[in-house]
């Protein structure tokens, strides 16, 4: 992985601060939507939707993001991609901070930061031809018309659709797979050092998903790309990332290698997501029920730990004190590759068999 | 084509089903193109397939759900009656009553102006003539049934008070208040998140076996097949291509179809390998291939695949339409026993 950092580092003119500078940084990012209502329309409740989330993402590496509806995996990429204004918190690309005097503005920001939505269809425009969508933002960051159009032309056949048939067509005379493709190409046409992919596969058919994923991974081995790629399927997230970050309603829970994650989970939401998963064997159904209830409002969330109101292993000081991120309890000190998790409980982290006492 | 494991009785039973969507100055959608199943009381068989296979629509045929302009034909039997020629009246009595249907959207199977307990009571009235306190009682029951908390407070909610989940149990409630024999299941934990989907999907598979329930629960979910059914029919392009138990379809799949699905399903242990995938996309149901629809797509294809291809059947109760399907048959049958 070191080897192939090294060369990133050596193609890109544009990497500042070397392999071990991250990529992107996020610390103590936080958004809350006030909820107004009543006679004099005063603030009657918060959503925390992002709550003091911090990551980082290294240079050349997929971060997967997972978590339930309304955990604020979503909302953390538009405030990465500075969509929405964060209520606090920084965000430094590449040793820049987003914003600050001497750091990187938006513009600048979003040449090399882009982003791929789930709904292929909405996020382009009906009215404008394939190649004019592609074109679009090189044509707004200054390139003139016809090298813009020959960029589009190239992107098309680098996400596998000849220009010659698709490059005149609109959005819907494509299928959601092509959309998808031109969506992708689109997010490229900036040449991007780092591209959040946010449920970019979900709403596709296994066949085509399947057909895309390819695609993204030859597109980042060719472009040196740095992907950060947000689903709600556990399956495909395992298998496209280096690193995982588990998100309950608007913090995160757990992060570290994929391995660990997934063949030790600390945090005992992250054991009850996994167990969730539907198993693909037949004689190996489920029948332990992995967690009951719906995921709880994030509209005024449970004080200090929010999964306590669903979590087996919930202790009165799970009530009092924010869970900080740190290693495993049962990790060497060094060991665990940066695996952190947010749980004061020990059994809870070890996930000892809880013995129900009637 | 309906396979020979079937009892002398199936309580749902579906022959040459076929719909098409005939709209003036538009091309003919041929959606669903001869369907056939039988299913006892009891088993779960999921429909699988992609969008625009015709697993919906083929559902909401045997309903009586589609638009005036869909032409629907073949027979669909249940309980022994032919439900596609009924009387208007006479269908709308074995809706919700021997027969009835859960939904991806609860809020579309749900009057928003309406409380649940009120909207459970009134199919049970409805289709039993018993007096509102009895229903309401049995409206409570239910609710507690679906393991929904304080079923006594929630029977005066209405849907838009409930989370996704407690109002797909809620659903669940109101399909099964007059006991069906027959529940038709689309897509109904689709839009749920992983871990309430899996509360939902073990509750179907109590009540099924508790109600003695036939079960046609269409799904794209590999998974959620996997977790739910006794046999699997896999749909593509309005047709069954293969069909067989649980276990076959996953473990030895014969219908290429089938075997791409299965290996373009992400799972783990798959970690940085070059997925298997089906080039192309799923045909234009305006314009279907000639012959198996899959031609197309199929890395298997032949010459013969132009034509209409058999449909074998590998082993009692299976079956592949496959010309490749066919080969393996009689070349099993020539082996001597």
């Amino acid at each position: 992985m070191s080897a192939a950092l090294q060369q990133h580092a050596a193609l890109d003119p544009r990497d500042r601060g070397g392999p071990a500078q991250p990529l992107l940084a996020v610390s103590g990012l936080r958004k809350h939507f006030p909820i107004r209502g009543g006679l004099l329309n005063r603030q009657v409740a918060t959503v925390q939707a992002v709550d003091d989330v911090s990551f980082s993402v290294a240079k050349g590496e997929t971060l997967g993001v997972v978590g339930e509806s309304g955990c604020g995996k979503s909302t953390t990429a538009r405030l990465l991609m500075q969509l929405m204004r964060p209520d606090a918190g920084s965000i430094v690309f590449d040793g820049d901070e987003v914003g600050a005097q001497d750091g990187i503005g938006v513009q600048d920001l979003r040449r090399q930061m882009q982003m791929v939505f789930q709904d292929s269809y909405s996020s382009l425009n009906p009215r404008l031809a394939m190649v004019d969508s592609i074109a679009y933002a090189p044509r707004m960051h200054g390139l003139p018309a016809r090298q813009a159009t020959q960029r589009a032309e190239e992107l098309l056949m680098q996400v596998g659709l000849n220009p010659a048939l698709f490059a005149r067509r609109y959005p819907h005379e494509l299928s959601g797979g092509q959309r998808q493709r031109v969506n992708i190409a689109r997010a490229l046409a900036l040449e991007p050092r780092l591209v959040i992919l946010d449920e970019a596969v979900s709403a596709l058919d296994k066949s085509v998903e399947a057909q895309v994923l390819n695609l993204l991974a030859e597109l980042k081995a060719r472009l040196n790309l740095t992907y950060l790629f947000i689903s709600h399927d556990l399956n495909v997230v395992e298998y496209i990332s280096d690193r995982v970050l588990v998100m309950y309603l608007g913090r995160v829970v757990e992060a570290g290698p994929v391995e660990q994650i997934y063949g030790r989970p600390r945090h005992p939401y992250t054991r009850a997501l996994l167990a969730s998963k539907p198993t693909l064997d037949p004689d190996r159904r489920t029948t332990v029920l992995p967690l009951a209830g719906d995921p709880p409002n994030p509209i005024n969330p449970p004080s200090g730990c929010r999964f306590r109101t669903r979590c087996p292993y919930a202790q009165p000081r799970c009530a009092e004190v924010v869970p900080p991120l740190g290693p495993p309890m049962d990790a060497l000190s060094g060991a665990g590759g940066g695996h952190i998790v947010a749980c004061i409980v020990p059994e809870a982290q070890a996930g000892t068999e809880i013995r129900h006492v009637a | 084509m309906s396979p020979d494991a079937t009892p002398a009785t199936p309580a749902i039973e579906a022959t040459g089903l076929t719909v098409r969507f005939r709209r003036r100055g538009e091309p003919e959608i041929c959606a669903v193109n001869g369907v056939g199943f039988a299913l006892a009381r009891g088993q779960v068989m999921t429909i699988l397939g992609e969008s625009g296979s015709g697993k919906s629509v083929s559902l909401k045929a045997v309903m009586g759900l589609l638009p005036p302009f869909a032409k629907v034909e073949g027979q669909v039997r249940i309980g022994g009656r032919d439900v596609l020629s009924l009387p208007p009246a006479e269908l709308a009595k074995l809706r919700g009553g021997q027969v009835s249907m859960i939904f991806q959207e609860p809020m579309a199977a749900m009057d928003p102006v309406y409380t649940i307990g009120d909207q459970i009571a009134e199919t049970i009235v409805q289709h039993e003539g018993t007096d509102r306190a009895t229903a309401m009682a049995r409206a409570k029951r239910l609710l507690d049934r679906v393991a929904i908390p304080s079923a006594a407070r929630r029977l005066k909610n209405y849907p838009h008070e409930m989370s996704g989940g407690m109002r797909q149990r809620a659903m669940i409630a109101l399909a099964l208040a007059c006991s069906p024999s027959v529940l038709l299941a689309d897509e109904p934990t689709t839009a749920l998140d992983v871990t309430v989907q899996i509360q939902i999907l073990m509750l179907l598979r109590e009540l099924q076996s508790e109600l003695g329930m036939a079960v046609v629960f269409v799904t794209h979910d590999v998974g959620v097949a996997a977790e739910i059914s006794d046999r699997i029919a896999v749909m593509y392009a309005g047709r069954f291509v293969e069909a067989g138990t649980v276990r076959e379809v996953m473990r030895t799949p014969q219908h290429p179809y089938t075997r791409g699905l299965l290996a373009s399903t992400v799972h783990g242990g798959m970690r940085r390998q070059e997925l298997r995938t089906i080039p192309g996309n799923p045909p234009s149901l305006a314009a279907l291939p000639a012959g198996c629809h899959f031609r197309p797509r199929c890395p298997e294809a032949v010459s013969r695949c132009m034509e209409e291809p058999p449909v074998v059947s590998p082993r009692p109760g299976a079956m592949v339409r496959c010309v490749h399907a066919e080969r393996a048959a009689r070349a099993a049958d020539a082996v001597p026993a």
